[in-house]
Parts: C-alpha cells; structure tokens; sequence
C-alpha cells in the first residue's frame, strides 16, 4: 500500500559530504609525524591526520559547514612551509609535520593575535566553558598576549527577540555566513568592509530585527564563540516562578527530550523525559505539560485539513506550517505563496491559545494569571511567541521562550543534579501524548504522523506498518506516495531552508506535483534546531533522531487520533476539528514580508550604523 | 601612405597627459597648419616614451631630436625654428644630470642608449590607437605563424625553451603554467591578464596597455590557442582609465579585423577578450583574489592548491599571466627562443622594465637586460639623485619588496640576486630614496599601506598587520619602547609564514629589511628620541645655530606660534616647548641658521 | 520585481527619474552574465554618483544576488561607496614615488585648506578628500587629482591656488 517513488530530483543533502561522496576510490600514502597513514586522494592533510590519530586544533573549519582556511590555526609544516591543513590536499609521499617549534610559534601567535582583539569576557559570556576560542587558547598553553592595540568596537545587535550578536567577539571564521547562505539559503550574514575593519553582519549593519533573518538560529550553532547567541531569557522565567500569583505551566517540545541529556555530559539521543519532568516540577512550574499532547492535535487539524483541501479543490501543495523558521522564510521569500501554508497554528502556540482558555476553564483558574513557559529546541519560535496574530487566547499565548541551552543552565543554575533525578510523569491532560507527537522534533515526522492518521481517517482500515521510513532521514528532499483507497497521494519532505528554497522554486515552476510537503527550518528538523545544544552537527543529528524513533517506539499509543486527551478535548471544548472553536484558537494567517529590509527609508538611517575601531 | 619628410612623436602617455601635452600638440598641429608644414610633418601620438618628468616630451624624426617640458608657445617655437628653418631649439633639449651638457638626440641620452627593449618595443614609438602602426611593425605576425604553422604542443614548447618567467611578481616560468592549463582537465579554459598594477609607483604595465594594446591582445590570443581557451579577460584597475579606453578601441579594431572573435585567420581557432575593471582593492592583483574579483565577489584570496592553471575563474582552468609577461610573447615567437636566451642572466632571462621613480633625477619607464646592475640602472638610466643628495636605499618588489643599500649597487639585478638580498623583484617598481629619508617611516608607510589593503579574511594578516603598524607609527612617534623591535620580529615572521596569501606573506618585508640594514635607525628612534634623516616630525627639535644668525628678525615674523625670540642683530633662540615643529622658519631663514635635528 | 511590493512613495518618484531609467537598462543588460555585480555597480555609480541603498536593493533584485552580498562588495572595494560625494573628488597620491617625494606634506594642506579629514566631504559639498594609490603618473610625483585633472609636482604651497581655481569657477558659475 506504501508505494516508494525513489527520488526524482536528488538535493544535495546538508552535511554529508563525506569521501564515498567525492567519488573517490583512490588513495595515496603520506607520511605525518613520522607516521605513515593512507587515505583517499581527496582528503585533506587534517582528515589524514585525524584518520593517524593526530590532533590538530582548528577554529574556522567546520566540517560540512566551512572551510575557508581563514583562521591559520591549523597549521602544519609541509615541505619547510606553513600551509592550513584544512584545506590542503595530500599527496603521495607528502610529509607533514604537526608539531615543530615553527608550527607552535604560529600557532600560538595567531591566536594571541585574535585575543588582542577580543574582549576576553569569559567569566560572563554565554559560551564561557562552552567556546572554542577559550578551550583553543587552553590547548596552546597561551599564558600572555604579546600584543596589544586597537580594538574591534561595533554596536550590539539586541533588537531580534531570538538572537543577540556581539561583532565584537567575532574571530570572523564565518560558519555562520556559510550556514546562512549556503546551507539555509537565506544569504543575511555576509562580511563587509575589508582588514581590521572586516565585520559579519547584514547588509548596511541593520539590525537583525529589520531583515528578513528567520530567527532559525543556525548560525548560532556553528559560531565558535559567543558572537551569536540566543538572547537569554531565563531571567523572566525565574521571575515568574518567584510570583506566587502566577500559575506557570510549563509545555516541552518532542526534540528536547532526546538533546537536554546532551547538556549534562549524555550522549546525543538519550531520553531524559522522566528527569525532565522531574527537574520541571523541582523548579516550581505549577503544572508540567506536553507540546506532544499539541502535536498530535496539530495532526487531526492539519489532516483534515489537506482532506478538505483534497475534496473541495483547495489550494495545493499544502504545505505544513509548524516550523516557524520556515514560516518567516516563506513570508519574506515567497509572499505570494503564502496560501499554500497549512493554516494550522504550530504546536507551540496551539499549547499556549488552549493553556489560557481550556486549561484554566478545565481547572478552575483564572487566565488572567496564567504565565505560559515552553522549552524549545528553537530559537524561532521566541519570535512566534510574540507575533501579534498569537493572541487568540486574549493575552499573549505563550509567554516565554526558553531554548533547551537556557532550560539547561537554570537546572545549573537551581543546583538540580539533573544525571541522578528519578523519573517524573506529565500532569493530565496536556502532558498526554502519543508517538505521533514525539517524530515531529524529526524531518519527515509530522508527515509521517499526518499520513498515519490520514491512512486510517481515509481507509477506515488499521495502518498494519506504522513506520513510513521513506520520509526518514537526513537526504534534503523526500519523496513517497500514499495510496489512500485509490487516490496517490504525493508527499514530500524538505529539511533545512536551502532545500525548502529548492522546493519552493520548483513549485514556482510547476513542477512539484505533489499534495502535501513537510518543511521544517532547520537541517535535520528540530532535533538540529537552532535552541539545540552546542555542539550540533551531523552525526548528533543522526544520534538524535534515533533517539526520537526509538521513543516513538516506547509508546503505547502512536497515532495522534488514538490520543484519549484529544478526544476528551474535541468532545469538551474545541467540538469537531476544523470548527468555529478551532479557527479561532488553533488557526491563523500569515503576513506578506519584504525580502530585504523591513524599513521603508533605510537611507535615512546609513549615518548611525558605522561600526568603528577605535 | 603619404610621404612625409618629418615624423613628431608626441607622447600622450598618462605622465604626459597630466602635464598638459594636449595642449602642446594642439599647439603644434595649429602652427603647422597655418605655416603650410601639415602635408609634410606628420604627427603621431605615442604612448609612454619613458622620461615622463621631463614631459611633455616630442621626439622630431628623422633626427631623432628629443625636446622636452614643452608649453604650447614652445611648440610653436619648434615649428617656425626647427621645421621652417632647420633649427634646432636647444633651449628646450635635455641637460645630462651629471655633465650637465645638452643632448640633442634621444638616442644620445643615457636614458635611452643603455635600455634594451623587448616588452616596450612599440611603446612610445606608434600611435597605440591606429592597429596599422602596429602591423607595420610586424604586428598580429606571431598570431598568423601560431596559426598557421605551430601545434598547441610546439607553441607552449617554445615558450617553456624561452625561460620566459612572470613579470608580475614571483618569476614562475611562464610556459609551465601554459603547459598546466593546457594539460588541466576541462572543455572550458580562460586565459586572464593581469593588469591591476597595484604596486604603488609602477607603471610598466600601464604605458604597455597605453602605449601598445595590441601586443597583449595578440598575445592573449597565442596563449588562448596554445592552451585551448576561447574567451580571455584583462583585469585592469580602475585608476587607468586611458589604459581602458585604449585598450576597448585596441579590442574593437582587432575585432573588425578579424584578429578576434570567429575563426581567426580562417582558422577553427576562435577566441575574443573581455576587460574588467577593478574598484579599488591592492589585493586584487594577487591571482586568486584577481578571479574570485572577476566572478563578481569580493576579491578574497583563496587557498592554493588548487592553483588558477587547475580550478581559476568560474572554478575553470585558467592562465593567469601579467601584462608585461605577455609583451614577451610576440617577440619570442617571430624571433625564437634562443634569441630570447641570449639576452639575461644564467637563471632570468630577456629584459626587465621598471618604473624609476623618488628621489631621482630622470623618472619614467626603462627597459634592461636582466642582470644590469644597480648602480647603472641609478646613475647612468636614472641620471642620479638630485640636489647633489647622497642615494640611500632603493626599494624594489613595492610593499613585498625590501630595500637595497649602496652595498648593493654593483649588484646584477635579477629574480635570485635581489632575492638573496631579502628583497624582490617584484612588478618593477624602483623608488631611489636619498638620505634625508627615515627608513623606520618608510616601513611604517608600506605597513599602512598592507594595512589598508589587507582584505582581512586571515587572521594574522588582519590582525598582525594592524599591531606591527601601531608599533612603527609608535617608534616613529617617539613613543618607541624597548622590546618593540622583538616585537616587530615576531609578529613579521609570524604574519610571514601564516597568512593565506601572498600579500601577507610578503608584508613584513620592509620591516624586515630595513630592520636588517638600518637597525640603527629603530635604534635611535627607540632609545635616543632621534630620527637621523630629521624626518619624524615628533622627534625634531628646531634649533638656531648662534654662529650662523644674523637676528634679522624674518624667523619671527613667520612662526605661527611665537616660538623665536631675540633681540635685533643678535642670534635668535626658539622655545622647543611652544616650537609645533611646522619647518617655516627654516625655510625662510635667509642664511640658513636654523637646523632640525 | 519584489520592490514593486514595497509600499512606498520613492517607486512612482522613481519611475520619473532618468538615473533610475539607466539603472534598469544596466541591469537588464547584464542580468544573467556571470560576474556582472562589479560590472553593474560600476555603471550605477556613474549614474547617481554614489550607491544609495535603494539602488543597491535594485541591483541585488535585478542580478539576484543576495543584498547582503552587494553591501559586502561595496564595502570591499574603496572605489564604492553608498555615501553621496562632493561635486570635486580630490585624490592625493599616498604611493610610494608620491610618499618619497613628500605627498603627506601635501595632505596635511589639503586636509587644512579643505578643512575635512580623509574620506569626507567639505561642508559646501564641492570637495571631497580622498587618498588614492598611484595613478601611475609617479614621474610628476607627488600627484593629485581633482576630478579628471591632474596636477603633479606639488609642494603644500600650491594647494591653495589649485582649490581656489574650483572655488572661483563655482562662484562665477552661480553669478
Ligand atoms: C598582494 C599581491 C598583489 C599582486 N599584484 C599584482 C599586480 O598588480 N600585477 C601582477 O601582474 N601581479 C600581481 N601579483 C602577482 C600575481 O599573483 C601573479 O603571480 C601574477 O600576476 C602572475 O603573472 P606572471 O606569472 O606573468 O607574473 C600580486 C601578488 C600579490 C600577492
Ligand atoms: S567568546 Fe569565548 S573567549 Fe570570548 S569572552 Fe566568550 S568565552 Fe571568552
Ligand atoms: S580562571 Fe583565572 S581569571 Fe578566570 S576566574 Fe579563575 S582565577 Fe580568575
Ligand atoms: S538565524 Fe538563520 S536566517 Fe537568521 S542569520 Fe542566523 S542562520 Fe541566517
Ligand atoms: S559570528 Fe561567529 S560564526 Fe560568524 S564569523 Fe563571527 S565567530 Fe564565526
Ligand atoms: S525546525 Fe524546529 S527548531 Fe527549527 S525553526 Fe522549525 S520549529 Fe524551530
Ligand atoms: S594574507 Fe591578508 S590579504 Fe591575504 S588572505 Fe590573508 S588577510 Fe587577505
Ligand atoms: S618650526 Fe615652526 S613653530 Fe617651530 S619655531 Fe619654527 S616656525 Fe615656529
Ligand atoms: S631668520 Fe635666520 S638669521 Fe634671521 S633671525 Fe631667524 S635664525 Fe637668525
Ligand atoms: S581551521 Fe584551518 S585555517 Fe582555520
Ligand atoms: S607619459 Fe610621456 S614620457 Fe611617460
Ligand atoms: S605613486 Fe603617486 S602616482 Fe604613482
């Protein structure tokens, strides 16, 4: 019943551009440090190292992301000269030093020189412990800064509600310019003006918030130091919880469950659901819930309303409408496609509009009073939470924001021993969810949750296999088809906004002919999402996501429309899906946006934005 | 063509053109007109002629009588005196620096007799804007024989047995690089030209484009076949803009000759070139940089390998030469290579132009024999240094360069002997300084200069070069502390052996080789506050020599800050505390009493 | 075509402008050429003079480039610039032959008689101060140009009676 189409179009993917890739078959033989190693003929004389077992500190390459060979951090002696083993190819025969008092002087300079321009603010710097710069300045025994002088002086950026950047801690390796524009596609952060003066940031120094930047906080995943960081906003959340007026509930996202782990020394993957809970409570959120319990509602509205759209000639491809990186995406790159979106609300703010309207009708409370937190593997989602059209409750429905690195330094913060708490259990009747639920922190998941319970909605028949593997995976853009009592229905499914960009364009051209697409933000889905621990890269995404499958496989209940609280809910509260309730509390519309600026008159504001070096 | 009984060569090179020679031509033009001589004095515009201080400049033919710092009223004299009359105006020749007697004839000059021209050929002697002047000198020759009679394979042959080596700057062999792109995997290839001279104070490459544009084309066109390209480009900097017209009227005209663009000479070789203009960035001549500029970006460097012959503009296999290096081409062809070897030294062959300039007395283009020495190329070409100055140092290879001392006059100027000296050879920029230069601020300037023009994407580059440019600006203002010179090591081998590319890796070097000849002079300005040139403002002191004052009162009258004192016919004294160090007095010191130190 | 979007007054202003009638016919003639941007903006800075952000926003549509990359290359290059500039481009000489033969000597003047720093325009709009690099006319250093004249040999001493030369004309035009 499953009919795989194999991929049409391959995408190139994001990360995984590994040697079998290349094409390469050969290998050549060199020599490092006296070792001989061999390795494909395309690999570079780091990953020859690496593979002799030979460490060399980097700082600007980063694999799959960036290797410009800017920071000369990584040099090497080859042939009586320094060259950047990043990029430089190996050859037969070559012979490579790593560890020659000319290569340590380099080195050593090098960095001393990018500390000479450097706050150096580690005691109070959000990457304290967690940066690159200060572990590379530890591993080369830098005990002084020989030089001194003139020092980077550029205005913060505060304005974006996801995203602070500091250019004055910049090293300039620019992953997040490559991320930006390479991988996402959304070409913001770029270098301007030349030597010392050099600076990444967008176009004119405009002020993230003025751009078309789509908060997925990709680039804050790569930067080795903390020029880009979420802007933090625990302070408000202890705030709340210190109000004992306020009742806080509290919602986590399905891919925080498998990363918050990360942060206290656990591989990537592992389920901390139980502790989370715990950890939650020991904070003092009044009620512990589940964004799943959303997850698999956004599933019943969301079906049905691809079969509405299917029946009644609505517009198609329909396209999913729960990554609000995406959504931002859309809004500024293809405004005129914005009928296309899912009207669905995302899960997070389905939460937030039913925690100030159902739950305290449920509970007895007053909405008035009711302080909404959620932990998001996201840094989008702090803009979506502030959006005027996220107000349907009658206050703003979620309050505040957390990324999964805040959550993780107020469990720090409290003292909490988070590796050794016992397991806790989501209170009632928000924190029920099923498997459905948990895939969507995964690319392909909320396909895969929409096509189980379509499947069943449509056929009336019981889904047999469960697991629609071929929306699984790292590869850019799926394809399946799913025959649903005789009509194919062609999905697809696009990770990471540079192939969302590539799906957009096709369907630009007419050509993408399919019924529904799935487009999440960030590579991988929200298991790589830009509030995800540091680092994320390719393989933890990996490791993530089979943490996600195998709690997906944990639970009793895996379709959305099996969730008992759903029904209690429709049957209480929202009456039937797609209704006058729904419309109001669970869907929304999308704005029009400039692709470059939201100011009309940038020119009247050049004159203020000149960063100088003092 | 008619018959004309005298040819004029009035230059019309940029130098020239700055110092008004269209006036002086129109001037001529006018007055052989109304006397009647238009039909028979023909006037052609040149390119650079080489003496481009002395311009504006006219050599009259058959005589070869060279006039020079023409005004329009001298042109004039020229006609009525020399063409109606057949007289020589010899208020208007040229003086011998040293000997101080008159030259008549170009080719008497010293200026002229000691060069050798292979790349200059043409430059200054045919209208650069008329391709039949250029045929005429055995123009689009050597493209008609490569077509006509030579494989890829015997074209790139005769070049690698040349030994031509890139004039731009590191010497590479030139047909080496034509034998990688030819060998490099691909159907597309470019070839490119490198015309952004940036070097500040060379201007070989411009008078060539100037002053003999279709040389380079035909050249392109013989390396687009040998290599297998059919589409070249000429990076040229913006600051050229006659180089640019000059060249689009060159490109046009060999278009419409069918030099260009489809089967050339009925051949299946196609070919055509396009020009793009640079906006102001020093880095961009480096070669990597040169392609990323043309693919539209930001001209940053990138990581070699791959080299341009490999993976060059649009990610395509792509020979990069210079202008100068594509001057050499023509003749090396139509004359063979073992004409070419005959001229030069042992391991660098042909000719080298260079651009003489600073403190000397003849400026302008000249063209020698690999291996001239120093001192000619100073005191016979150059004509010395003027105002009877001692010569101090001459800087060759620009801001990558070093310095030269007097040690190294008798020198044999090529590739490995100035490398052996820590300098370079550079595009060919020669600036001759005298002594009354600080050579502490002479690196400082380069400094600021790399400083300026680092594109910032390498760390030790962007950052290195900003701190070695504090500490000189610090030294030179007498701030200079002990442990700067270490400093300044460090930081220049550090930047020298990390940065990504070529302009930081050569950077340091005038630090480097001043520090190595004049450390002296760091010395003093470090420890004892005193820049013996007497050139750092901070560090002069303004003194009256009592022996030598007659107190007449002038110094007082123009200092602004009412520093001198003194009675009337009594030795005058300055307030070194209230003295700003602005030199009027000095100047105006009738008996000059007063001295900076 | 996106900024037919755009909300604002400057498009009908536009559309009456000839500048911004050029900047569309560059535009379409390099659109789709590899390696146009530099090209492009070359042309739309003779045009207006400068590169204000509105044509930027033109250029960055017209060749589909990302904007921050055209801000990126504007920036690179000291021949760009997004700010508007005095009716006289002043350009002293700082290369080597110039610098040799007493060029700064020359600036400080310049900068005095000027009474603005480097990069800057005058207050009256007529000048603006910028260094150049070696024109190439090193054989008459130290060199300046003004617009496309070029004086050389010059001492601080001259720089008054060239600038006055502009300042004379200026008035005399306007009388
Ligand atoms: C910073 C830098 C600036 C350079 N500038 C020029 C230049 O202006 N003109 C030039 O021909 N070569 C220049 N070069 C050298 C070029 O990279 C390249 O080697 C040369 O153009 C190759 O041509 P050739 O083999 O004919 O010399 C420069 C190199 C560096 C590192
Ligand atoms: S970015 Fe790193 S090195 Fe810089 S202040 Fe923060 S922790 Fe310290
Ligand atoms: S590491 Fe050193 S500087 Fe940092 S807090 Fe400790 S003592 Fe202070
Ligand atoms: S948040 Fe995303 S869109 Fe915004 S600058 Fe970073 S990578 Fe680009
Ligand atoms: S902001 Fe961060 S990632 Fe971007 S260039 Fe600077 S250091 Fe690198
Ligand atoms: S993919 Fe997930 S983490 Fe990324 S923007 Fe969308 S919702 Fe946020
Ligand atoms: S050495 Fe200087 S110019 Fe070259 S890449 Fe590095 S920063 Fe740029
Ligand atoms: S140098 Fe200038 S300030 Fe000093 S004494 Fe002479 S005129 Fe006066
Ligand atoms: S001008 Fe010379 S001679 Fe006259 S008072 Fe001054 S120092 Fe003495
Ligand atoms: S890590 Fe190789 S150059 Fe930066
Ligand atoms: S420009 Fe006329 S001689 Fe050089
Ligand atoms: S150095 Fe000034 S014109 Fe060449």
């Amino acid at each position: 019943m499953v009919l795989v189409k194999k991929n049409a179009h391959l995408m190139p993917l994001v990360g995984t551009r590994t040697n079998e890739q290349k094409g390469a078959k050969e290998m050549v033989t060199l020599t490092i440090d006296g070792q001989k190693v061999t390795v494909p003929a395309n690999s570079t004389v780091l990953e020859a190292a690496e593979a002799a077992g030979i460490h060399i500190p980097t700082l600007c390459y980063l694999k799959d992301v960036s290797q410009t060979g800017s920071c000369r951090v990584c040099v090497v002696e080859i042939g009586g000269r320094l060259q950047a083993s990043c990029v430089f190819p190996v050859s037969e025969g070559m012979e490579v030093k790593t560890n020659t008092p000319l290569v340590r002087e380099s080195r050593r300079t090098t960095v001393e020189l990018m500390l000479s321009n450097h706050p150096q603010d580690c005691l109070t710097c959000l990457r304290n412990q967690n940066c690159e710069l200060q572990k590379l300045s530890h591993e080369l025994n830098i005990r002084e800064v020989r030089f001194e002088g003139a020092r980077s002086s550029f205005p913060l950026d505060t304005s974006s509600p996801a995203i602070a950047r500091d250019p004055n801690k910049c090293i300039l390796c620019r992953r997040c310019i490559s991320v930006c524009s390479e991988i996402q596609g959304v070409n913001i952060l770029a270098a301007r003006e030349r030597g010392f003066e050099t600076v990444v940031s967008p176009a004119w120094q405009e002020q993230l918030a003025n751009t078309a930047c789509t908060n997925c906080g990709q680039c804050v995943l790569v930067c080795p130091v903390g020029a880009l960081v979420e802007k933090d906003d625990t302070e408000k959340v202890w705030k709340a919880l210190a109000d004992p007026d306020t009742h806080v509930v509290v919602q986590t996202a399905p891919a925080v469950r498998v990363t918050l782990g990360e942060e206290f020394g656990l591989e990537p993957g592992t389920i901390v659901t139980g502790k989370m809970v715990t950890a939650l409570r020991r904070l003092g959120f009044d009620a512990v819930f589940d964004t799943d319990f959303t997850a698999d509602l956004t599933i019943i509205e969301e079906a049905n309303e691809l079969l509405q759209r299917l029946e009644n000639g609505g517009k198609l491809p329909m396209i999913t409408s729960c990554s609000p990186g995406w959504i931002k995406f859309i809004e500024h790159q293809f405004p005129a496609y914005l009928d296309h979106l899912s009207t669905c609300k995302s899960p997070q703010q389905m939460f937030g509009a039913l925690a100030k309207t159902y739950y305290p009708e449920k509970a007895g409370l007053d909405p008035g009073k009711i302080v909404t937190v959620s932990i998001m593997p996201c840094t989008a989602k702090k803009f979506e939470a502030e959006r005027p059209e996220m107000q349907s409750s009658g206050y703003q429905d979620v309050d505040i924001v957390l990324t999964v690195r805040e959550f993780a330094r107020m469990i720090k913060e409290a003292g909490i021993d988070f590796i050794n708490l016992a397991d806790g259990e989501y209170d009632a009747p928000m924190g029920i969810s099923t498997g459905a639920g948990v895939i969507f922190g995964a690319t392909g998941g909320v396909m895969e949750a929409a096509l189980r319970t379509a499947y069943e909605v449509v056929t009336e028949e019981s889904l047999d296999k469960l697991d629609f593997t071929e929306v699984r995976g790292l590869e850019g853009i799926k394809e399946a088809s799913v025959n649903l009592n005789g009509t194919v229905l062609k999905v697809a499914v696009a990770h990471g906004l540079g192939n969302a960009r590539k799906l957009m364009e096709l369907i630009q051209q007419g050509k993408a002919e399919y019924h529904f697409i799935e487009i999440m933000a960030c590579p991988g889905g929200c298991i790589g999402g830009g509030g995800q621990p540091i680092p994320t890269n390719t393989d933890i995404r990996r490791q993530r996501m089979a943490g996600i499958y195998a709690a997906d496989k944990d639970m009793p209940l895996r379709k959305s429309h099996e969730n008992p609280a759903i029904k209690v809910l429709y049957d209480e509260f929202l009456r039937e899906p797609l209704g006058e309730k729904s419309h109001e509390l669970l869907h929304t519309h999308y704005v029009p946006r400039l692709k470059y600026s939201e100011v009309e008159h940038p020119e009247a504001k050049e004159e203020t934005k000149r960063g100088t070096a003092s | 063509m008619a018959e004309y009984r005298t040819h004029v060569l009035v230059c019309a090179g940029a130098g020239c053109v700055s110092s008004n020679c269209k006036a002086v031509e129109a001037a001529l033009q006018d007055e052989l007109e109304q006397v009647g001589l238009a039909e028979e004095v023909k006037v052609v515009e040149t390119g650079c002629i080489g003496t481009c201080d002395l311009g504006p400049v006219m050599v009259v033919y058959p005589e070869g009588v060279f006039y020079q710092k023409l005004t329009p009223d001298d042109a004039r004299e020229i006609v009525n005196e020399h063409f109606l009359k057949g007289r020589i105006v010899r208020r208007l020749l040229y003086k011998a620096p040293q000997s101080e007697e008159l030259v008549e004839r170009a080719e008497d000059m010293d200026f002229f007799r000691r060069q050798y021209r292979i790349a200059l050929r043409n430059t200054g002697v045919i209208n650069p804007e008329v391709i039949e002047e250029y045929i005429a000198r055995d123009g689009y020759a050597a493209l008609g024989k490569v077509l006509s009679e030579m494989s890829q394979e015997q074209v790139i042959d005769e070049i690698k047995k040349s030994c031509l080596r890139g004039r731009g700057g590191a010497g590479f062999p030139t047909g080496l690089k034509w034998e990688f792109t030819y060998k490099a995997p691909g159907e597309e290839k470019y070839v490119v030209c490198n015309a952004d001279e940036g070097d500040p104070g060379a201007f070989m490459d411009r008078s060539i484009l100037e002053g003999d544009p279709h040389t380079l084309i035909e050249a392109m066109a013989i390396a687009g076949y040998a290599v297998g390209a059919r589409q070249g480009f000429v990076y040229v900097r913006a600051e050229y803009p006659l180089a640019v017209e000059r060249l689009s009227m060159a490109l046009e005209q060999a278009r419409s000759y069918g030099l260009l663009g489809e089967n050339i000479f009925g051949t299946d070789f196609s070919f055509d070139i396009g020009i793009r203009v640079g906006a102001g960035a020093f880095v961009c001549g480096e070669e990597t940089a040169l392609l990323t500029s043309i693919e539209g970006k930001r001209g940053e460097p990138r990581p070699r390998p791959p080299f341009p012959a490999v993976k060059g503009v649009f990610g395509k296999p792509t020979l990069l030469s210079n202008v100068e290096t594509y001057a050499n081409i023509c003749p090396i062809i139509l004359h063979g290579a073992d004409w070419f070897l005959g001229i030069g030294t042992e391991k660098s062959k042909g000719t080298k132009v260079f651009a003489i300039a600073g403190d000397i007395n003849n400026t302008g283009l000249v063209e020698v024999p690999m291996g001239t020495t120093l001192r000619e190329i100073v005191f016979e070409i150059g004509g010395g240094i003027p105002h009877g100055k001692r010569f101090k140092a001459a800087q060759t290879g620009g801001p990558s360069g070093g310095c030269l001392t007097t040690e190294h006059l008798d020198i044999h100027v090529d590739y490995e002997s100035l490398k052996q000296v820590g300098s370079m050879m550079g595009s060919g920029g020669l600036i001759v300084m005298d002594e009354d230069t600080c050579m502490v601020d002479i690196a400082r300037f380069f400094l600021d200069f790399t400083r300026d023009e680092s594109c910032g994407k390498c760390t030790p580059c962007r950052i290195g070069t900003t701190r070695m440019l504090e500490i000189l600006t610090r030294i030179t203002e007498g701030k200079g502390e002990e442990g700067d010179i270490e400093k300044l090591e460090a930081l220049a081998h550090a930047i020298k052996a990390g940065s990504l590319c070529g302009l930081g890796q050569s950077a340091p070097n005038p630090v480097l080789s001043t520090l190595h000849y004049f450390r002296d002079e760091y010395e003093a300005h470090i420890r004892e506050k005193r820049c013996p040139a007497g050139h750092c403002i901070a560090l002069l002191k303004f003194v009256v020599d009592p022996e030598l004052c007659r107190g007449c009162g002038l110094c007082t009258k123009v200092c602004p800050v009412g520093a001198i004192s003194g009675k009337r016919r009594e030795p005058h004294q300055i307030d070194t505390d209230l003295c700003t160090k602005c030199g009027a007095c000095q100047e105006k010191c009738p008996f000059d009493a007063i001295s900076r130190h | 075509m996106e900024a037919a979007t755009r909300g604002c007054q400057c498009h009908a202003l536009r559309a009456q402008d000839e500048r911004y009638k050029r900047l569309g016919e560059i535009i379409a003639q390099y659109a789709g050429q590899p390696g146009a941007l530099i090209p492009v903006l070359h042309h739309a800075q003779e045009v207006f003079g400068y590169l204000p952000h509105d044509v930027q926003v033109l250029v960055a549509e017209g060749l589909d480039v990302p904007l921050s990359e055209v801000d990126g290359v504007i920036t690179f290059y000291s021949l760009f610039t997004s700010e508007p500039r005095g009716k006289y481009k002043i350009g002293i000489c700082l290369g080597t032959a110039c610098y040799v033969k007493g060029a700064a000597a020359v600036l400080e003047e310049l900068k005095k008689q000027v009474g603005v720093d480097i990069g800057k325009t005058s207050a009256d709009g007529l000048f603006t101060l910028e260094v150049t690099r070696c024109v190439g006319a090193c054989g008459l250093a130290p060199v300046m140009t003004i617009g496309d004249d070029v004086y050389g040999r010059l001492t601080p001493e001259d720089v008054a009676g060239i600038l006055d030369k502009y300042i004379q004309a200026e008035k005399n035009g306007k009388a």
